[in-house]
C-alpha cells in the first residue's frame, strides 16, 4: 500500500541532505542580490531603464562623477583644464586605465563614447549643440571645444542617471545609438566584469571583480571616489515575485533586496538578521504629468487649478504610508540639493479646492473629463491615480480614470492623439531624484513643443530660462535661473511634483559598506 | 494506426496556422508599444520612432506578418526585441525548468491521485472517500500561489528544510535540483491531484457497478486484482483524457508556480515577454505550447488502445 506520509517525509529528508551536500564552498565572497527588475537589455545608452543604468555602473566607468554633496569630481579623468575664455576643455585620463579585454583606454575611445551618448541623451544633445569639436590630442588627452561658454559641461559628463555617459571602446561606441550593442561587446573599464556566458535572463546575471581595476585613492563618496571592490562576485538573482524575494532574504538565500515593497518593510524590520538601509538620501520624486495638447489641459489656467487642488501628503500616505520613508517637499529640484527653493509654490499643493474651482470658472472649464491613466501593476504607483482623481474632483474637475498595466501606459503616453482616440490627459510617475536636479537635466521641464517629452508643453519663456541656465557658469546665478524656471512652471504648469519618497535596501546583517548614492552600486560592499 | 498518426500530424498545420494568425493579430491590436518600453522614461517621440523603425514595427501589419511567417517556415523565430538573443536560444535556456516542473508534477499527481481515487471509490461513502472528495474541493478552490506561499512559510521559513526559490540544473547538482523541485511540484500538483482523484473515483465507481466486476468477484479474485486489473484498467480512458486536458492546466499553473518559486522557466518567460511586449518571444512560446498540447493529446489518444482493445484507429 502506498504510504503518502512516509514517502513525503523520505523525499523531504533526501532533499534536505541534498541541500547540505550541494552547498557550494566559498560563497562568502558572492553577493546575491535581488534587483528591482530583471536585466534584459545590456546597452545603457540604447535605453534609459534604471536596471540597465545600474548594470552600466558595474561594467563601465565615467569621466566624472558626482560625490555625496552632488559636486562633480574627476573619475577616469586625472586632470582637466578650462581655457580662460571658457571655450576649450582639455581632459587627461588617469594612468593604467584598461578595458576588460586588456586593451588600454584611449582618448579616442572617450570621444567616440561621448558622441554616442550625446546622440541619445537630452543633456548630451544640449551639450553637443554648443560643441564645435572634440579631438584626441594623444592617447591620454582629448579636447572639447565649445562655440560659446556653457555652464553644464562637467555636470553633463558627470550625469548620474539615465543616460549616463559611460566610456566604451571606440569600436563599440561606433554602434548606431538606436541599435543595441551586442552581448559580446559589453566590455568596459569598470570595477566589475560582466560574465556573458553566465547571463541567463530570468535566472541570473553575474559580475566578477575586475582584478586589473585601479580605483582612485579618495574614499568612495556618492558615485565618485575609489571604487574598491571587496567581494569576488555580484550575482543578480531574478526573482519576479516580491514576497518570494523577501522570503529568500529571510531564509538567507539572498543577501540584499534593492527595493522591497513598502508594505513588507515592517516584516523585514522585525527580523534580527535583517537591516534596512536608505542608500539614496535624496530618494525619488512623484510627479503628475499634464498633456498640454488636448482639452482641458491645453489651457494653462485649468492646469494651474490642479496645483491648488493637490496636496503631497495624501499621495505619499496612500503609496508609502510610513512617514519615515517619505518627505513633503515643494522644491521641484529636490530638497537638500544646491538648487532647493520653494519660490512660487508657497500657496500651492495645499488642497485649496475653492481656489481650484475659481480658476476653473475663470478658465471657462466646460466639464470635459480628464482622462487619467492609472498604472495598476507597480505597487509604488498604483494608489497615486485614485488620490489624484479624488482631489481633482473635489477641486471641480470631472475625471475619467482608466486602469492599465505600466507598459500599456508607457505605450499610450507616447501617443499625441486626442483622449477619445486613444490619447490621454494625465498620468503619474516617479523620478529618481538624480534625474531632476536641474531644469536642463529634468526632462519634464523641456517645453520645446514637439521636441519635448510626452505631454508636449510649449512655452518659449521656460525654454529661454533653461537655455540661460545651461549657459550660465556662476552657481549663484544658476540658482536664480532655476528658481525662475520653477516660478514660471506655476504660471505655465508642465507637471506637478508630489513629494519625495525613499526605498531602502533590505540587507542581511553580514552585508556592510553600501555607498550612499543616487544609484545602487556594489563597490565598497563587504560580506562577512 | 500509422495513418491515424500521420493524419493527426497533418492536422497540426491548420491548428498552428490559426494560432499563429490569432496571436500575431492579437499582439498588434492590443495596446502596448515595445519601442516606447525599450526607450524608457526619458525618451522623446523621435527616439521612440527611431527604435520602432529599427525593430521593423513601422511596417504595415501584413508586411510584418509575411516577414515573420516566412522566417518561421525556415525555422527562424527571430530575435527578442530586448535580449539581443534569438528566441530559439531563449526558449532553449528556459525549457529545462518547465519540463522538470511538469514531469515532477505529473509524477506526484498520478502517483498520489490514482490510488486515492481508486481507494475512495472502493471505500465509497467512507471517511476516506469524504476526505478525498473534500481535498478535491479544496484543491480546486485554493489558488496555486496561496498554496505556494503556505508551503514556503512552513517548509522553507519555519522548518528550513527546503529552499524558498531558485533552480539548479539537473546536470549541475542532482540533489540541489531535487531540493528545489519539491515545493514547486507539490504546489502545482495539488490542483492536478484534485482533478485526477475525482475523475478516477467517479470512473472506477461506475466500473465497479458493472456485471463483469461482479463476475470477477464471484470467481473468487482478490479485491486488489479486481480493482487493479479489472476496474482501474477499464476506467483508464477517462482518466487519461483528463490528464491530457490537464496539460493546459499545467501550462497555466506553471506560469504562476514559476513566479512564486523564482524558476527561470517558460512560464516566467511568457509573463515577462507579455509584460514587455516582446512580440517575437510571445509568438514563439505560444506556438510551442500549441504544438506541445496537440502532441500530448495525440499521445494520449494513442495510449487509449493500450487500455481498451475496442478502440482502433
Amino acid at each position: 500500500m502506498f504510504n503518502l506520509k512516509k514517502s513525503v517525509a523520505t523525499v523531504v529528508a533526501a532533499a534536505s541532505v541534498g541541500g547540505f551536500l550541494g552547498a557550494a564552498p566559498g560563497q562568502a565572497q558572492t553577493l546575491n542580490v535581488v534587483m528591482h527588475s530583471d536585466l534584459k537589455i545590456l546597452d545603457p545608452i540604447w535605453t534609459t531603464a534604471y536596471i540597465v543604468r545600474n548594470h552600466g555602473y558595474l561594467v563601465w566607468d565615467t569621466l566624472f562623477a558626482m560625490d555625496d554633496k552632488l559636486a562633480v569630481q574627476p573619475q577616469m579623468v586625472d586632470k582637466y583644464e578650462v581655457s580662460p575664455d571658457k571655450l576649450t576643455y582639455t581632459f587627461t585620463l588617469r594612468d593604467g586605465l584598461e578595458w576588460h579585454d586588456g586593451k588600454p583606454v584611449t582618448a579616442e575611445d572617450c570621444v567616440a563614447s561621448i558622441k554616442r551618448w550625446a546622440a541619445k541623451d537630452s543633456m548630451g544633445q544640449s551639450l553637443m549643440a554648443r560643441v564645435a569639436g572634440m579631438k584626441a590630442v594623444n592617447d591620454k588627452t582629448f579636447t572639447l571645444t565649445l562655440k560659446e561658454p556653457y555652464g553644464l559641461v562637467l555636470q553633463s559628463l558627470a550625469k548620474p542617471s539615465s543616460n549616463v555617459p559611460f566610456m566604451m571602446p571606440a569600436r563599440v561606441a561606433a554602434t548606431d545609438p538606436n541599435t543595441q550593442i551586442k552581448p559580446e561587446d559589453v566590455i568596459g573599464s569598470g570595477p566589475f566584469i560582466f560574465k556573458r556566458d553566465e547571463w541567463k535572463p530570468g535566472e541570473k546575471t553575474v559580475y566578477v571583480k575586475n582584478p586589473k581595476y585601479k580605483p582612485r585613492s579618495e574614499p568612495a563618496s556618492g558615485l565618485a571616489g575609489g571604487k574598491v571592490v571587496k567581494v569576488d562576485q555580484v550575482v543578480w538573482r531574478s526573482v519576479g515575485d516580491h514576497q518570494t524575494a523577501v522570503n529568500a532574504l529571510l531564509a538567507g538565500e539572498v543577501d540584499m533586496i534593492e527595493s522591497p515593497p513598502h508594505d513588507l518593510l515592517p516584516v523585514l524590520a522585525k527580523d534580527k538578521n535583517i537591516k534596512l538601509f536608505n542608500a539614496n538620501p535624496l530618494g525619488s520624486q512623484y510627479t503628475f504629468r499634464f498633456n498640454a495638447l488636448h482639452k482641458p489641459f491645453d489651457n494653462e489656467k485649468v492646469r494651474q487649478a490642479v496645483l491648488y487642488a493637490f496636496n503631497q501628503k495624501d499621495f505619499l500616505n496612500a503609496t508609502i504610508g510610513d512617514p519615515k520613508w517619505y518627505k513633503e517637499c515643494k522644491a521641484m529640484f529636490i530638497c537638500g540639493t544646491p538648487l532647493e527653493t520653494f519660490k512660487g509654490w508657497e500657496d500651492k499643493l495645499n488642497s485649496n479646492f475653492d481656489k481650484s474651482k475659481a480658476l476653473l470658472k475663470e478658465a471657462g472649464y466646460d466639464g470635459t473629463p480628464v482622462v487619467l491613466m492609472q498604472s495598476t501593476d507597480l505597487a509604488v504607483l498604483t494608489n497615486l491615480a485614485p488620490v489624484a482623481k479624488d482631489l481633482m474632483e473635489k477641486g471641480g474637475f470631472k475625471v475619467d480614470m482608466q486602469a492599465m498595466d505600466w507598459q500599456t501606459l508607457v505605450s499610450r503616453r507616447a501617443k499625441k492623439d486626442p483622449p477619445d482616440k486613444g490619447g490621454w490627459n494625465a498620468f503619474l510617475t516617479s523620478w529618481v531624484a538624480a534625474d531632476v536636479l536641474n531644469p536642463v537635466m529634468a526632462g519634464f521641464f523641456n517645453a520645446g513643443c514637439d521636441k519635448a517629452m510626452f505631454g508636449w508643453p510649449c512655452d518659449a519663456k521656460i525654454q529661454e530660462l533653461r537655455d540661460a541656465f545651461a549657459k550660465e557658469t556662476d552657481p549663484v546665478k544658476q540658482k536664480a535661473l532655476a528658481e525662475a524656471v520653477q516660478v514660471r512652471v506655476t504660471e505655465y504648469p508642465t507637471h506637478v511634483h508630489l513629494g519625495q519618497w525613499y526605498a531602502p535596501f533590505a540587507l542581511r546583517k553580514n552585508v556592510d559598506g553600501n555607498v550612499q548614492a543616487p544609484v545602487t552600486v556594489f563597490w565598497n560592499v563587504t560580506k562577512k | 494506426m500509422l495513418d491515424f498518426i500521420a493524419r493527426r500530424l497533418v492536422a497540426i498545420i491548420p491548428v498552428l496556422t490559426v494560432v499563429a494568425i490569432f496571436v500575431f493579430l492579437m499582439l498588434r491590436l492590443t495596446p502596448g508599444d515595445p519601442a516606447a518600453i525599450i526607450a524608457g522614461d526619458n525618451a522623446t517621440s523621435d527616439q521612440i520612432d527611431e527604435i520602432r523603425r529599427a525593430l521593423g514595427l513601422d511596417e504595415p501589419i501584413w508586411t510584418q506578418f509575411i516577414i515573420w511567417i516566412g522566417n518561421v517556415l525556415q525555422g527562424n523565430f527571430g530575435e527578442s526585441f530586448f535580449f539581443k538573443k534569438t528566441v530559439a536560444e531563449l526558449i532553449a535556456q528556459r525549457v529545462e525548468p518547465t519540463l522538470a516542473l511538469a514531469v515532477c508534477t505529473l509524477i506526484i499527481a498520478v502517483v498520489t491521485a490514482v490510488p486515492l481515487g481508486v481507494l475512495a471509490a472502493y471505500r465509497h461513502g467512507s471517511l476516506l472517500d469524504r476526505f478525498v472528495m473534500g481535498f478535491s474541493v479544496l484543491g480546486f478552490s485554493v489558488p496555486v500561489f496561496v498554496i505556494g506561499y503556505v508551503l514556503i512559510y512552513i517548509f522553507a521559513i519555519e522548518l528550513g528544510w527546503l529552499p524558498v526559490q531558485g533552480y539548479i540544473r539537473i546536470g549541475v547538482n542532482f540533489w540541489g535540483f531535487l531540493e528545489r523541485m519539491v515545493l514547486p511540484s507539490v504546489t502545482l500538483a495539488v490542483i492536478y491531484v484534485a482533478l485526477i482523484a475525482r475523475i478516477t473515483r467517479a470512473s472506477v465507481l461506475e466500473v465497479l457497478n458493472e456485471d463483469y466486476i461482479r463476475t470477477a468477484r464471484a470467481k473468487g479474485l482478490t479485491n486488489r486484482v479486481v480493482l487493479m486489473r479489472h476496474a482501474l484498467r477499464n476506467a483508464a480512458v477517462p482518466i487519461l483524457t483528463v490528464i491530457g486536458i490537464g496539460i493546459a492546466l499545467l501550462i497555466s499553473g506553471a506560469v504562476v508556480t514559476e513566479s512564486v518559486y523564482g524558476l527561470p522557466g517558460l512560464g516566467r518567460l511568457t509573463v515577462e515577454a507579455v509584460l514587455s511586449r516582446d512580440f517575437p518571444t510571445i509568438q514563439a512560446v505560444i506556438l510551442l505550447f500549441s504544438v506541445v498540447y496537440v502532441l500530448i493529446n495525440l499521445v494520449i489518444d494513442i495510449s487509449y488502445t493500450l487500455f481498451d482493445p475496442r478502440i482502433r484507429y
